[in-house]
Formats: structure tokens, C-alpha cells, sequence
């Protein structure tokens, strides 16, 4: 597969402590301009790679600096340093009032988390969809009018929802309606931050299926921001574990979920509420072998301990914590 | 687990006066929670959990109006209560953790004094021993440095450290019945976990009975002691959580867990629900507000929705319950 986009080392920082009051500015000017206030590193050094055709997921809590990485990647805002190339055009350089007329701007675009808010309420379904096109593509008339019909078919919208106001449709066919906007212009990356988050289980179901067809349809590559994992085991090829700016685990979703290395993804994983099927003995333990499930460990000794689990034994043996256990029996 | 119910809901039903016509809300939701037990409400947006809360509570919107049903707590009828009597529980007996702290608590007064009103108001806490007290609270529901942050206001706050807040607020006066409605909404999955793990410590440690509020069937499962779940109004399953994770006898239960992220092995497995939760509005609603979306229906469904025992302690309410005893797939499948 061909690399689409390929970013090096990208930073975004923030000054803090400039203040806007006179004093602030004073104390800034005194001390040799806005360089050398403390900064906040919200992405630092950030390099990552996403092919042709593939779903990426971007995982963290929040304040890791998700939503600065897909803001500069997306470019909405201007970087502080690395460079983001897309299908091999350098797009870092520009100014983000620049990149918002030029013609790579079509080629990224986003969904945004909950669609009730980003639409702008003054527009219709057809106005919404059509406002990209008419922006980038310069698509006017019988053409638009086609245009933004095939894309809202595509996306499950009948031609009747058009003409409706964002307050006239349900949190699902809004979602849609989202969606449709930002594949109109047939880009290259969509960049989807939590699109489901405003949604009940039950329609997030269709509008990730929904998601899934457009990708094998459209070719396009999916940058998946989430904090529910198991959306993006299910949905993405690679995953990424994002923590104060900085990515600290990348692999392929399942085995990245199965076998997390980093502690941060181990304590990320760890704490995703899972069916309790069966009543669960090992609660939030990051072992949590099959073993655990189908009978409960009892209190018994070992040595002048009693320890209740059923890798103590292992953990004695081979003196290591917990999860270097489990990831060797695992592998065994 | 033979405790007395902290709380008896029978068949209260609530109705919404719109200038499109009565929404019927609830209709005939039975439930009850036992001291230090936890029990979970699940279902979509729009299902009823949150006005069941807060009828409960005595807080409904002016336009709703209790039109049945009772809600035993300590002896009394909080549904037919007088304001004086309410007063006197809520917020003392009983409290609540609301859905997004942010709008709950007071933007103008630091928190520490919005945990010291509570104090002073329900906890017999002289006025001179209030402020010290609700830092003390603080530090209990985990905010560091609490002697400082006491003076913060809302806004100063991070999402997590105002749900804490809205927690301490809750527990202030020692309830022994906490409704918690959505509480970990918008959180970070370790957040979440966190602020679910200091609920259920002070349940455990204070014998308080708690109604736990969520769309989230995984975490409910996890959480809670048994599940009620709630769709368009009714109750269609309550049941211990491991009878109901394992085997639901409601179809709607049945696609519920299907359609979570977690149990499905891929995408295509994810099941959507087809259909939407009924228009409460219509005159002409079926008995069972799920028939029109259910695969299961029979000629039977028109009759009066029934509460049959499927088990000890499992109520569903449907005439065609999936068998037992079906692994879940098989079971949504053969319809």
C-alpha cells in the first residue's frame, strides 16, 4: 500500500503565562517577546504514517493533545515545527488561513464529534452538504444539486431530508448528514473525532457500518479519534496511544489491545467496562487470562503469603511484575 | 440479600402536557432497591431513565404530572408527599448526582461552600464547622490539595474534579439512598473508572442503596448488582446481571447487548436496532411499546403487557421471551 500521509516530528506548542492584561505584555516585552514564555508542549515530536485505503485510530484521554494533533494534521491551525505530507505535497508550510482556500483542503477532511453542534443551524441538510462544493470545488447549479444528492445517498439520507433544518433531524440522520458533508468533496483522509459520541448505541451501530461501506466504496483513509477502545478494535487497522503529547504506543488495533506494552495503554485498556457474562473475579486486573473468568481464584498460600490468584506461582518464580507474566504465558 | 427495599417504585407512571399533545413517559415502572445494593436503569435516550430519577425526586418539570403509582421510601409516599415532607428527605435520605456537573453545580460559588450549604442545610453541621467539614469531603472523593481547591469555582475545575464535586455534594449529608444519573458521561474511560470505584466504596462502606443511571450496558454490567432495563417508558427486563448478560429474555435486552462494541467479535456483528423508540405522543400507542420494532411479535402482543417470572428475581415483560438456555446469536438470528 502507498503512503497517503506521512507526518515527522510535528510539535504544537502553546505559550502560557503571556496573559493579555498590560502588565503580561509588559513583563513579556521586558523579557525578550512571547519565545521565551513557558510553553506547553500539547503534540511533541509526533511522527506517524497512514497508508492508502486504512483505518487509523487515535486513542487517549483527555487533554493528551488529540484534538491539537487532528487540528494540525487537518490543518486548522499552524504548527510549531515537523511536517505533514500528503500524498507527498508538503502541507505544513502554509498558514491555516491560507490551506483553508487551497486546493489540497479538499483532499482532508473531518467529521466533527457531535453533529448537532457543527452544523451550522442556519443552513439546511442540502446547504450544509453543498457549502464544501461550492467552496472548493466551485460546483454551482444542476450540478451541485446531483452532486450533493448522490453523496447524501450514499451516506443513507433520502432526498426529502434535504431541504430540513439540523433541528428537523434525529441525532442519527444528522450524524449522516456530517458525514455526507465531508465526503463531498471526495477526499483522500477523513478525519472522524468520536463521531458516534452523541449517539445511542443502538444507531451507532449503522452509521459505523455505514462508515465501513464508504471506506471500501471510496478508497478513502480514516483517521479514527476515540477514547471507547472497543470502537476502534472493531474499526481500525492501526492504532495510536496518545498521552501528554506524545504517541507512546503504535501497532496494529488487535494486537495492541490484546497484548498492550506501554503501561499507559495497560491501564487504558484495563479500565473499558466489559460484559460481566460471567461474575468477574479479576475486576480490572490487567492478566485478566481466560482462566479468571471460568473459575475464581481462591485465597491460598504461598510461602508466608496467601495470595488469591491463579499466576501467583509464576509471579514467584520469575520475579517479575504482573504483566511481563502474563504477556509470557500468553505467548506460551 | 434479604434486606428491606430502601426504595419501592410501583407502577408510577408520569405525563408530560406538550403543546403537541400528552407525552406518556412512563407507564407502570416497577422496581425496587435494597439497602447497600446497587442497581443499574439502562436504555436509550429518550427511554425514561432520567424521569424516572427525577420523578422520584419530586423534581419533574411543571408539565409533568404523576398520574399513578407509588414510591415507598422510609414509610412514606415521596410521590405524595408534601413539599415540606420532600424537603425534609431530599437531599438528607435521599440525593442525587446529575447528569453534567457543569450545569448543576452553582457557576458563582466556590465549591467548597456549595458542599457547606448542603452541610449546614441536611448534615446538622453548625455554620462555624461547615467550611472545614467540606474539605474534609474533598479529600474524600479524592481531590488533591482540597484545603485550595475548596475556594475554586466550577469553571476552574476539570470534568472529572466537578463530577467529584457533584459527588461530595451528593454524600454530604450521608444519604442512604444515592441516584446517580449518568455520572460518568463525557469522561475518559480511566476517569470513569475512578469516580464508579469511589461510588461503590462509599456504598460499601455506608449501607447506601444506589440507583445507578446509564446508557452503557457493559459498564451497568459491571457495576451494578441487577439491571432494569427501561424502553420508551416501560420496564421490559429486570434481572440479576449475570442472568441478564447471560442469558436476556427480552428481545430488546437481547439486541441491546448486541449492539455493544464490546461483545461483538466485528463490525458486521455490531447488531443495530431497527426502528426508533415510538412517538410517546400517539393516542393509539400498542401495549408493548416495543412491538412495532420487534421480531418476535405475535398476536399475543396486543394484549396487556405481562410480567412474567423467568426466574428468581427475573421479570420480563413480553408475551414471546427469547428461551433460555440460547446463545445470544442464535437467538436474535432465528427470529
Amino acid at each position: 500500500m502507498t503512503v497517503l500521509l506521512d507526518v515527522e516530528h510535528l510539535s504544537k506548542f502553546f505559550p502560557v503565562g503571556g496573559g493579555p492584561n498590560q502588565l503580561a505584555r509588559l513583563k513579556r516585552r521586558l523579557s525578550g517577546g512571547a519565545e521565551r514564555l513557558p510553553k506547553v508542549y500539547a503534540v511533541d515530536n509526533v511522527s506517524l504514517i497512514i497508508k492508502k485505503g486504512e483505518t487509523v485510530g487515535l486513542v487517549g484521554e483527555s487533554g493528551c493533545g488529540k484534538s491539537t494533533l487532528v487540528r494540525a494534521l487537518t490543518r486548522l491551525i499552524d504548527v510549531s515545527g515537523g511536517s505533514i505530507k500528503l500524498g507527498g505535497r508538503e502541507l505544513a508550510l502554509k498558514p491555516a488561513r491560507v490551506f483553508a482556500r487551497d486546493r489540497d483542503r479538499a483532499r482532508i477532511q473531518m467529521v466533527f464529534q457531535d453533529a448537532g453542534d457543527s452544523i451550522n443551524p442556519r443552513f439546511t441538510a442540502f446547504d450544509a452538504i453543498a457549502d464544501p462544493l461550492r467552496r472548493l470545488r466551485h460546483t454551482r447549479g444542476k450540478t451541485l444539486k446531483e452532486r450533493v444528492e448522490v453523496v447524501a445517498g450514499q451516506c443513507g439520507l433520502p432526498p426529502v431530508l434535504l431541504s430540513r433544518f439540523p433541528h428537523q433531524l434525529s441525532g442519527g440522520q444528522r450524524a449522516r448528514v456530517g458525514i455526507a458533508r465531508a465526503i463531498a468533496t471526495e477526499p483522500d483522509l477523513l478525519v472522524l473525532d468520536e463521531p458516534t459520541a452523541a449517539l445511542d448505541v443502538s444507531v451507532q451501530a449503522v452509521i459505523l457500518q455505514l462508515l465501513q461501506q464508504l471506506r471500501r466504496d471510496l478508497g478513502m483513509s480514516y483517521l479514527f479519534v476515540s477514547h471507547d477502545l472497543s470502537l476502534v478494535r472493531l474499526l481500525c487497522d492501526h492504532v495510536m496511544v496518545m498521552y501528554l503529547g506524545k504517541i507512546v504506543e503504535l501497532g496494529p488495533a488487535r494486537a495492541v489491545f490484546e497484548r498492550p506494552w506501554h503501561p499507559y495503554t495497560q491501564a487504558l485498556v484495563a479500565a473499558v467496562p466489559r460484559f460481566a457474562l460471567e461474575p468477574q473475579p479479576f475486576g480490572r486486573c490487567p492478566i485478566g487470562a481466560s482462566d479468571c473468568k471460568s473459575k475464581a481464584p481462591v485465597l491460598r498460600r504461598i510461602g508466608s503469603r496467601h495470595v488469591a490468584c491463579h499466576f501467583a506461582e509464576e509471579f514467584v518464580v520469575q520475579r517479575v511484575g504482573p504483566v511481563h507474566a502474563a504477556q509470557a504465558t500468553r505467548q506460551i | 440479600m434479604t434486606a428491606p427495599p430502601a426504595l419501592c417504585v410501583d407502577r408510577l407512571s408520569v405525563e408530560f402536557r406538550t403543546r403537541s399533545g400528552l407525552v406518556r413517559a412512563l407507564d407502570d415502572v416497577t422496581f425496587s432497591v435494597r439497602r447497600s445494593e446497587t442497581i443499574a436503569l439502562v436504555g436509550e435516550s429518550g427511554s425514561g431513565k432520567s424521569v424516572t430519577a427525577y420523578a422520584i425526586m419530586g423534581l419533574l418539570d411543571p408539565a409533568g404530572r404523576v398520574t399513578n403509582g407509588q414510591a415507598m421510601f422510609d414509610g412514606i409516599d415521596l410521590l405524595a408527599a408534601s413539599p415540606k415532607q420532600l424537603a425534609a428527605v431530599r437531599g438528607r435520605q435521599i440525593s442525587m448526582i446529575f447528569q453534567n456537573p457543569r450545569t448543576a453545580l452553582n457557576p458563582i460559588r466556590p465549591v467548597g461552600r456549595q458542599i457547606a450549604d448542603v452541610l449546614i442545610r441536611h448534615g446538622k453541621v453548625p455554620a462555624r464547622e461547615a467550611p472545614q467539614q467540606a474539605v474534609e469531603m474533598l479529600r474524600a472523593v479524592g481531590i488533591s490539595d482540597p484545603g485550595r481547591r475548596a475556594s475554586a469555582y466550577p469553571f476552574e475545575m476539570s470534568g472529572g474534579m466537578c463530577q467529584r464535586v457533584m459527588i461530595a455534594i451528593a454524600l454530604a449529608a450521608k444519604p442512604s439512598l444515592l441516584i446517580a444519573d449518568e455520572p460518568t458521561t463525557g469522561l475518559d474511560v480511566t476517569t470513569q473508572a475512578v469516580i464508579m470505584d469511589l461510588i461503590s466504596d462509599l456504598a460499601t462502606e455506608r449501607g447506601m442503596a444506589t440507583i445507578f443511571i446509564t446508557h452503557d450496558l457493559a459498564l451497568a454490567s459491571q457495576r451494578a448488582r441487577r439491571v432494569v432495563v427501561m424502553h420508551a417508558g416501560h420496564v421490559v427486563e429486570n434481572a440479576p446481571t449475570a442472568d441478564l448478560c447471560a442469558e436476556p429474555r427480552h428481545p430488546y435486552t437481547a439486541e441491546l447487548i448486541a449492539a455493544t462494541p464490546d461483545s461483538a467479535a466485528s463490525l458486521d456483528d455490531l447488531a443495530a436496532i431497527p426502528g426508533s423508540l415510538p412517538d410517546l405522543r400517539r393516542t393509539d400507542l400498542p401495549p408493548c411499546r416495543y412491538s412495532e420494532r420487534c421480531p418476535r411479535k405475535t398476536e399475543l402482543c396486543a394484549q396487556p403487557l405481562p410480567q412474567t417470572a423467568v426466574g428468581a428475581e427475573h421479570i420480563v415483560a413480553c408475551w414471546n421471551p427469547l428461551p433460555a438456555h440460547v446463545p445470544l446469536k442464535l437467538a436474535i438470528g432465528a427470529s
